[in-house]
């Protein structure tokens, strides 16, 4: 017992590692902010134009959505991280995360947008025409808002992902949360302030996980 | 000492949280007879039928069927159950069996025939119910009154001792009632025990020995049929069967 | 050289590509390995324990909530630093292989419950009755008339999720599996080259993309059942 509280809850390790875990933290919260927003603005345009009615729309985006679907985001940020500057692009690592983070998640969100639009009937779309609303401004006030509110599980599970993917940006160097922690493990071989980063993971994310759960328990009753 | 009656239900009471449903039924059923249970909605018609093959548990009282109190330490539940035979408003077929399926379910697991020797027995209880036709259909490509009957063959096939409608036609458009009443009339016929709650008030003057009034979780009044219906004694039956009637 | 021939020279070099690829086929072979064993074990987890869940037993329930939310909030990468470079300090020591496919199969196997409960718990309480009346037992009831139909409403998040997960097992790499992202990147640092990961990136199209056409199909094959 002894042992184990030495090695993965030492306080005094804990404590001292705080500052560099913490800066971490943030860094994990500006990383969300950025790939986040841009993610999902990725997604509603992947969105639009994957339902659109041309098929010389509609079929490069569903090539490119099983694109990077097919990878995964580590693959993606490594190859960018480390085949780009073969190509003479040099990427800062937030750079690149953004860049991985944007492919991928673009496509996860533009198909849940997707499957949202199409759970809204035509005649949503009809009515909102006939009232003379452009095209547009029909899927901005009308679509949109009832499509948004049908995947919010979903919307809010992606999100959940994305945020816990942000970890990964440790293997570019990015100092974010995990990346901080390790730094402080390896430097007082000791566990603790893995244990502390995900402490606060913990704290981050569970209130998302629960209201899932609500969420999802909910919708199937 | 023998009981007389095939189920037997004495001091019942049934209470969800604070809320008292049934607040004392002594109801007895006898062999062969065909007994009407009617009552506003929320009366505890639906909950005293339920609480016949224990699939809610009473809060007091002893249910005995067939001579076993079921509510008794050690007694076999599932046993029991095939000697009550079940049917239930929304028919609760099972969307991924055939007819022949759903019936056989239980023949297979419960009773543990062979799958020939159960469908065999299954396609008898189909053919009783006029649905032998349909044995492998699934019960989306049937009519409300189809998948009824499908679901009385499912109870029948176990051979019950007797049984149980639960509103067994309040789910079906008005022109497929007829056909699920007339194999309700036919297993009267061939001498079935059974409890109907039911608002189909033509078919209790035609068919019932027997009906009963529940109100407030209590029994009312109960008799025959010609005097419940032309002459109740009590103002609160006289009300409801009025309301009834008009709708 | 101009561009075009210094590009292809950087990604599509001819004699790298020859060298390298029998360590990327040897990567390729043990992420369908890894992933394979990550579903088997991680779907088979996930519905014991939504079966155990069913049977209603208050502090199991706790234990099995506790779980399931904990391995849903963790990113994996956490957790296979924590289990790779920690636990060896306690005296418990295990193989890279064997930390992902753990991890992996613990989250798929949270998410997996968190599906098939929900599943369950979908179907109608008129199917429980009518089963329960006809003598079959919980268990029985839950076996044949429930989880038939439980299961059809689970595939296609099931399927997605799975999916997901199993491309985690580039993961692997950070704890020194020798799986498609690990060969390719070592012997792309090996060659100054970085047509290995060209090689890495074609052998990840060549597993996953049929994977995520076969998820589309998936999605759209069982799309009525879930109005």
């Amino acid at each position: 017992m002894d042992i184990l509280v030495e090695n993965f809850f030492n306080l005094a390790i804990m404590q001292s590692a705080l500052p560099t875990v913490l800066t971490g933290f943030g860094m994990t919260l500006l990383l969300v902010a950025v790939v986040v927003p841009v993610g999902f603005a990725g997604g509603l345009l992947v969105a639009l134009v994957s339902g659109a009615r041309s098929r010389l729309l509609r079929w490069p985006m569903i090539a490119y959505v099983d694109f990077f679907r097919a990878f995964p985001p580590l693959v993606l940020l490594i190859f960018i991280h480390a085949g780009l500057p073969f190509a003479g692009i040099d990427l800062p690592a937030f750079a690149a995360v953004t860049l991985a983070f944007f492919l991928n998640t673009s496509c996860y969100y533009g198909e849940i947008l997707r499957a949202g639009i199409e759970s809204i009937g035509k005649g949503q779309m009809e009515a909102a025409r006939s009232t003379g609303l452009t095209k547009l401004l029909a899927m901005t006030n009308v679509i949109l808002p009832q499509a948004v509110r049908n995947v919010l599980p979903d919307l809010i599970s992606n999100t959940l992902e994305v945020v816990k993917l942000t970890s990964i940006a440790s293997v570019v160097a990015l100092p974010e949360l995990l990346y901080s922690a390790e730094m402080a493990r390896s430097i007082s071989y000791n566990a603790s302030p893995i244990i502390l980063a995900a402490g606060l993971y913990l704290l981050l994310l569970w209130p998302v996980v629960r209201l899932l759960s609500r969420l999802e328990h909910r919708l199937a009753a | 000492m023998t009981n007389p009656y095939l189920l037997d239900v004495r001091g019942l009471h049934k209470s969800f949280g604070h809320t008292e449903v049934l607040a004392g039924i002594d109801f007895q059923v006898a062999e062969r007879e065909l007994v009407f249970v009617i009552g506003p909605s929320g009366s505890g018609k639906s909950t005293l039928l339920r609480c016949c093959n224990l699939l809610e548990e009473p809060t007091s009282g002893t249910v005995t069927v067939d001579g076993v109190d079921l509510t008794a330490p050690g007694v076999d539940i599932n046993k029991m159950r095939q000697r009550i035979g079940m049917v239930f408003q929304s028919f609760n077929l099972y969307p991924h069996m055939t007819a022949s399926g759903n019936v056989t379910l239980a023949l297979r697991k419960v009773l543990k025939q062979g799958r020939a020797e159960a469908a065999e027995t299954a396609l008898a209880a189909l053919e009783r119910v006029g649905m032998a036709d349909k044995a492998e259909a699934f019960p989306n490509e049937l009519s409300g009154g189809q998948q009824q009957r499908v679901a009385i063959a499912r109870a029948l096939a176990l051979e019950p001792k007797i049984m149980l409608f639960d509103e067994p036609t309040s789910a079906l458009d008005p022109e497929l009632v007829g056909s699920v009443l007339k194999v309700m009339q036919d297993m009267r016929e061939s001498g079935m025990t059974m409890v109907v709650v039911s608002h189909e008030m033509q078919f209790a003057r035609a068919a019932a020995d027997r009906v009963t009034f529940i109100d407030g979780g209590l029994i009312v009044e109960e008799g025959p049929p010609e005097q419940m219906f032309s002459n109740p004694t009590f103002p609160r039956t006289r009300e409801f069967l009025a309301r009834v009637a008009h709708a | 050289m101009n561009d075009w021939d210094r590009f292809v020279f950087s990604f599509f070099n001819s004699d790298v590509i020859e060298q390298y690829l029998p360590s990327i086929v040897d990567g390729f072979f043990l992420t369908c390995l890894l992933a394979i064993q990550i579903v088997v074990a991680g779907i088979a987890l996930g519905l014991v324990l939504a079966l155990i869940r069913s049977l209603k037993f208050t502090p199991v329930d706790l234990l099995i909530v506790l779980y399931a939310d904990l391995l849903r909030a963790l990113p994996p990468l956490v957790l296979i630093i924590l289990f790779y470079f920690a636990l060896p300090s306690v005296g418990i020591s295990m193989s890279g292989f064997t930390v992902v496919w753990l991890t992996l199969t613990l989250v798929l196997g949270a998410f997996a419950e968190e599906i098939f409960r929900a599943g369950i718990v979908s179907i109608d309480k008129g199917q429980w009755q009518a089963a329960r009346s006809t003598g079959l037992t919980h268990i029985q009831t839950l076996i044949s008339v429930v989880l038939p139909q439980a299961i059809r409403i689970t595939v296609p998040p099931l399927t997605n999720r799975t999916i997901a997960i199993t491309k985690n097992t580039a993961l692997g790499s950070v704890v020194g599996v020798g799986e498609i992202l690990n060969q390719a990147t070592t012997a792309q640092s090996f060659s100054g080259n970085a047509s290995p990961l060209m090689l890495g990136a074609a052998a990840y199209l060549l597993l996953f993309i049929p994977v995520v056409v076969f998820g589309r199909w998936i999605e759209t094959r069982f799309a009525w059942k879930r109005q």
